[in-house]
């Protein structure tokens, strides 16, 4: 769990970040949103002291940070950051493996992880573990930032735009493949974007950042049905509410028995989807099937977009 | 084999000939001697006075690339800060010093010899090694440093393990300035009696003998041209290694 009080960010007359408090619950993915210059990025990175609060405290798992040295802290806190930052001289391999070595692990532990976390993230160890960064793409540069920010089993994950350089397709899979990683491991994420987008889609809570102040920090569905200032709705963006609102839902929840025509929806689809796929065929109803392709009910399209209205 | 490096190799086996038998290259400086004068310089053995060239430039290199390197590793931490223009004006008089003026200055506290030769070179050598491990340490890439210290590692592991193999090819870039200098500047050492090449020139000055000039310049210029390709070639082995684009140069 990580505790922040009144965390504040001075710059000679400037105050970036001023008087942040919010709570991270274990195995919770907090996104904070915020134009640039919303004192995010700064937020993010006093939490492993990359950059050292003028006031106020951060504390993971009830110990204060500045309990132990700056690097040995950093070392027990996963970071990854936009455009990876992988060491050019070092392979992916033993990029993947600094912190299991600045932590002393052995070698042969080190090597196992190593190979464990490549195929983790779809990179055939014999082939990816003895090149360069600058031979990989950069969907893959990306994998291995994130592989290398999780090598040392960290409990506590901090990302700055991880997926920011990255193109649509490849970016949603990396966001796909971070839900999946986050669902196994139960690591607690602390990620920076801005693109409230991508908030949704990965957070379990958002906080909403402008000009060093938190404006609101609440999980997705709260946010987009009360924002609670004029900037965070600005950022929601008006015409996207009822499709955001969407988004967060799956098509397994308003699944209900009964025939239906047509090509089918997956379960695990998102309600947005399916509603999608009810304008484009022009059909009341689709076929819903669960993970082994069997038919399990159908969705109705208005009680898709009863979903879309506006929570009370 | 590319036709670059077998040119460089032919010139190489040439030099490394004419040095150990210069003798048999009496035909080439034949034409450029008058009155009989001898076209090889035999006083002294070619062979010892080049050995004892390159040994001065490689003493007064080691030395410069030392302080040099440890001065920009001292000025680019957060402590040595407020010391950069210092050096930097310390580096900038060393190479403003003509050499001939820092032989002059030195004979008198060191004596004639191999010594304020030393000198003279170890000053002129110290600002291209300087400028290039700064440029060197400065520019590596913000991604890097910034995730060297994200994921925990001490100042002294992003030093030893980020910065300086990142900026190794850069430096090494000075040297080879510094060495290409050297190799040329040594010459003059021979007018305060150390044993250099310059020797060969001088006695064809003195005694109006352009053979005897015309092999200590060559040999001096080949030699300079062979180790600079050499550096350069290792820059470029070293760019690669680190994954690092090649420099334009």
């Amino acid at each position: 769990m990580i505790e922040i009080d009144a965390l504040t960010k001075d710059y000679l007359e400037l105050t970036v970040v001023d008087h942040v408090s919010l709570t991270v619950a274990d195995g919770e993915i907090a996104v904070i949103v915020g134009t640039s210059g919303s004192g995010k990025t700064t937020l993010l990175r006093m939490i492993n002291r990359l950059i050292e609060p003028t006031s106020g405290t951060v504390k993971i798992d009830g110990q204060d940070t500045r309990a132990v040295p700056a690097f040995e802290l950093r070392r027990r806190i996963g970071y990854a950051i936009q455009g990876h930052g992988l060491f050019p001289h070092r392979t992916v391999g033993q990029n993947i493996a600094t912190v299991p070595t600045l932590l002393g692990w052995d070698k042969q532990k080190i090597a196992a992880r190593v190979d464990e976390l490549l195929s983790l993230f779809q990179l055939e160890p014999a082939e990816f573990r003895d090149r360069l960064p600058s031979e990989l793409s950069g969907g893959q540069q990306q994998r291995v930032g994130v592989a290398r920010a999780l090598a040392a089993e960290p409990r506590l994950l901090l990302m700055d735009e991880p997926f920011g350089a990255l193109d649509p397709i490849i970016r949603a899979k990396a966001q796909s493949d971070l839900l999946a990683i986050q669902k196994r491991f139960g690591t607690t994420i602390v990620l920076v974007t801005h693109d409230m987008e991508e908030a949704i889609h990965l957070g379990s809570r958002i906080a909403v950042m402008d000009k060093g102040k938190l404006l609101q920090y609440a999980p997705p569905a709260e946010i987009i049905a009360r924002p609670a200032t004029p900037f965070v709705a600005e950022l929601i963006g008006t015409g996207e509410r009822p499709f955001r609102l969407l988004s967060l839902g799956k098509v397994r929840d308003l699944v209900e028995p009964g025939p239906a025509q047509g090509e089918p929806i997956s379960a695990d689809a998102s309600l947005r989807d399916a509603y999608a796929e009810c304008l484009w065929s022009g059909r009341e109803v689709l076929p819903v099937i669960d993970a082994d392709g069997k038919i399990i009910g159908r969705i109705r399209r208005d009680d898709i977009a009863r979903r879309a209205e506006r929570p009370q | 084999m590319k036709p670059g490096l077998i040119i460089r190799l032919v010139i190489l086996a040439l030099l490394v000939a004419f040095i150990v038998t210069p003798e048999s290259f009496a035909w080439v400086f034949q034409p450029l001697t008058k009155n009989g004068q001898p076209a090889i310089y035999t006083q002294n053995s070619l062979m010892n006075l080049t050995l004892s060239h390159l040994t001065i430039v490689a003493i007064a290199t080691i030395a410069s690339t030392l302080l040099a390197v440890g001065l920009a590793i001292l000025v680019t931490r957060p402590f040595g800060a407020e010391f950069l223009p210092l050096s930097r004006s310390l580096a900038n008089i060393g190479q403003t010093f003509p050499p001939v003026a820092v032989l002059a200055l030195a004979v008198p506290v060191l004596g004639f010899g191999t010594a304020p030769t030393l000198v003279a070179l170890f000053l002129y050598g110290l600002l291209p090694i300087f400028e290039n491990a700064l440029t060197g340490l400065t520019t590596l890439p913000p991604t890097v440093t910034e995730a060297a210290r994200g994921v925990g590692m001490t100042d002294r592991q992003r030093l030893l393990g980020v910065e300086l193999p990142l900026a190794t090819p850069v430096i090494l870039a000075g040297i080879r300035l510094s060495v290409v200098i050297s190799v040329a500047t040594a010459t003059i050492g021979s007018t305060v009696a150390a044993s250099t090449l310059g020797e060969v020139i001088i006695a064809g000055l003195l005694s109006n003998n352009i053979a005897f000039i015309a092999q200590g310049g060559l040999v001096v210029g080949v030699m300079a041209v062979l180790i600079y390709d050499a550096l350069s070639a290792l820059e470029r082995v070293l760019m690669a290694r680190t994954g690092q684009r090649r420099l334009q140069s």
